[in-house]
């Protein structure tokens, strides 16, 4: 069982390696030579105006909340899915119930046009 | 000599971690070179069929657009095409650009590759070539692959660019959405195969379970596309609009990087649509066959066979690429919201209550058929769901203002058809908050 995350672990040690070996290179063959001017972040042409890291769409927000209900609700339901041959009828009725109260949650959000791109 | 012999049939028979255990014994210490090799071996591969990818996805659009695409570099089918390219990238200069944040500009491109590559360590190519059997491999899965929706955040948050980060606010709420159909949608092979282990999900598959649940394997296919960011979907590189999206900054190979792990994905969430819907490496218990001196060669049979599921399923993704225009962003989010998360919902409710009631002793095939009648109901009734949506949609435009309807074109703009017009009030309540009042950012465009 802990064998089986040994390859996982080397994996995650040794994976950097694989993108780091080519932007290496890329900095040793390529030129560098950086100006201002070259080094300014590109805006259809002319120069960028304001601070970048201001405030966001909301939007992008509420999408995340409901999200986030769904992803969790992932983590109950993938237990379940695995151990589903050994679940009686009535487990699988429990589970049905939180289906459906997930369901709900999100007739819930859609009917106060939570869902609306604004 | 009869090492040298056993070693190249252990190679043809992909069995060579065996040959290591036989001829250097087994311990802790070998058993970590074996993972490691296995790593390397695995990374290295990943890493070079891009090359390959990269120049079919070429060669396949062309054809498609009625080009001829890259013919001189290599020979009249411009096979070196891409390993020109890459030289090319790795000569770029590096440029850095003014006030980006350091630490996640340059992780970015390195995280995404990593993310990339660890989703390969469940992926079964052939009986017992697997980086690991994990007991949790879809999980695993699902795990490691949202996390390359932080790194697009990095990379767009991190450029200082207003493009990058509209492109990454894009990108995180596409990816996060279409996270949720997919989750829900991959619970159903779990639920038929009882198991979340990759190589298990493949032993189920007497049967493959396209034929048991196809609503489910077009939701994760549909998924896969958004999570991959390709053409349907690829939004949050729309060069027509936001430029490039998150990576507009980035040059040489950091942005190679980028273009390398979409390809990985690509590849493979193909070979996750095979392992799960289409048998994986299964073919007719050829892949399980072994010789009569041990060696089991029926390996090579199933990775050949892996491939050509795997591409067929490719395939499919640079077909749809060359047929399918982009979608606009709302459009995105209400498929999904409105459309693929209430199906999955339904879908997974009734494969989880109707594979109960069927009794333990039914066959496979006859487990299939009821399963496959369920499913074909359930998309008969969403083909008509839609149908009659449609129809009121029609009428709405009909019966409105002239010629122009626009309102009934672009129902999100204003008071729309159907369902939308009881929710307008609760737009109003919301009213004086800053919900839909405030511009996003000051873009000129969005």
């Amino acid at each position: 069982m802990l064998a089986d995350w040994q390859y996982i672990a080397i994996f995650v040690a040794l994976s950097p390696i694989f993108p780091l070996a080519p932007v290496v290179l890329n900095r040793l063959l390529g030129p560098h030579r950086p100006n201002p001017v070259k080094q300014q972040t590109y805006e259809c042409g002319i120069e960028t105006v304001g601070d970048t890291w201001i405030q966001f769409k909301i939007q992008y927000y509420i999408y995340a909340l409901v999200f986030v209900v769904f992803d969790i609700e992932a983590v109950f339901l993938f237990p379940i899915a695995a151990a589903y041959g050994q679940l009686d009828l009535f487990a699988i009725a429990a589970t049905v119930l939180f289906i459906f109260l997930l369901a709900d949650g999100l007739i819930y959000a859609w009917s106060r046009g939570v869902l609306e791109w604004v | 000599m009869s090492t040298i012999i056993d070693l190249l049939k252990s190679l043809l028979s992909l069995s060579l971690g065996d040959f290591i255990r036989r001829t250097f014994g087994t311990s802790p210490g070998i058993e970590l070179l074996i993972d490691i090799g296995g790593v390397v071996i695995l990374s290295t591969f990943c890493l070079l069929i891009v090359i390959f990818l990269i120049w079919l996805e070429r060669k396949l659009i062309a054809r498609m657009q009625d080009r001829i695409g890259p013919n001189r570099v290599g020979g009249r089918y411009g096979a070196l095409q891409t390993v020109a390219d890459v030289v090319k990238l790795l000569s770029k200069e590096i440029i850095h650009p003014s006030g980006a944040d350091w630490i996640s500009y340059n992780a970015a491109p390195i995280l995404t590759v990593i993310a990339a590559l660890l989703v390969w360590a469940v992926m079964p190519f052939a009986p017992g070539v697997i980086g690991v059997d994990l007991n949790i491999g879809v999980f695993y899965v699902m795990a490691i692959s949202s996390a390359s929706v932080m790194v697009l955040l990095l990379a767009g948050w991190g450029s200082n660019n207003k493009y990058a980060l509209l492109g990454a606010f894009r990108a995180v709420a596409q990816m996060v959405s279409y996270e949720v159909p997919m989750i829900l949608a991959l619970l159903v092979p779990v639920i038929l195969a009882r198991t979340m282990s990759t190589d298990g999900i493949i032993a189920a598959q007497s049967i493959p379970f396209l034929l048991f649940a196809p609503v489910s394997a077009l939701i994760f296919y549909i998924s896969s596309l958004a999570e991959t960011g390709r053409t349907p979907f690829d939004l949050l590189e729309a060069e027509s609009e936001i430029v490039a999206g998150f990576h507009i900054e980035y040059g040489g190979m950091k942005f190679g990087m980028f273009f390398l792990a979409e390809f990985v994905n690509t590849l493979f969430w193909s070979g996750m649509f095979a392992t799960l819907y289409l048998g994986g490496y299964r073919f007719f218990g050829l892949e399980n066959w072994v010789s009569a001196d041990g060696y089991p060669y029926g390996r090579m049979i199933g990775l050949i066979v892996f491939f050509i599921k795997t591409f067929s399923v490719y395939f499919v993704y640079v077909w749809i690429r060359g047929t399918l225009p982009r979608v606009r962003v709302d459009q995105i989010l209400n498929y999904n919201w409105k459309f693929l998360v209430p199906l999955s919902l339904v879908l997974i409710f009734f494969v989880a209550l109707i594979d109960k009631l069927i009794p333990a002793g039914t066959g496979p095939a006859a487990r299939m058929s009821i399963h496959l009648a369920l499913n074909l109901l359930l998309a008969f009734l969403t083909l008509e769901v839609l149908r009659r949506r449609g129809r009121q949609f029609r009428e709405s435009l009909s019966g409105g203002d002239g010629p122009g309807g626009r309102e009934a074109l672009f129902p999100d703009d204003d008071h729309g058809h159907g369902s939308d017009a009881h929710e307008a009030p609760a737009h109003d309540d919301h009213g004086d908050m800053p919900l839909g009042s405030r511009e996003p950012i000051a873009v000129p465009i969005h």
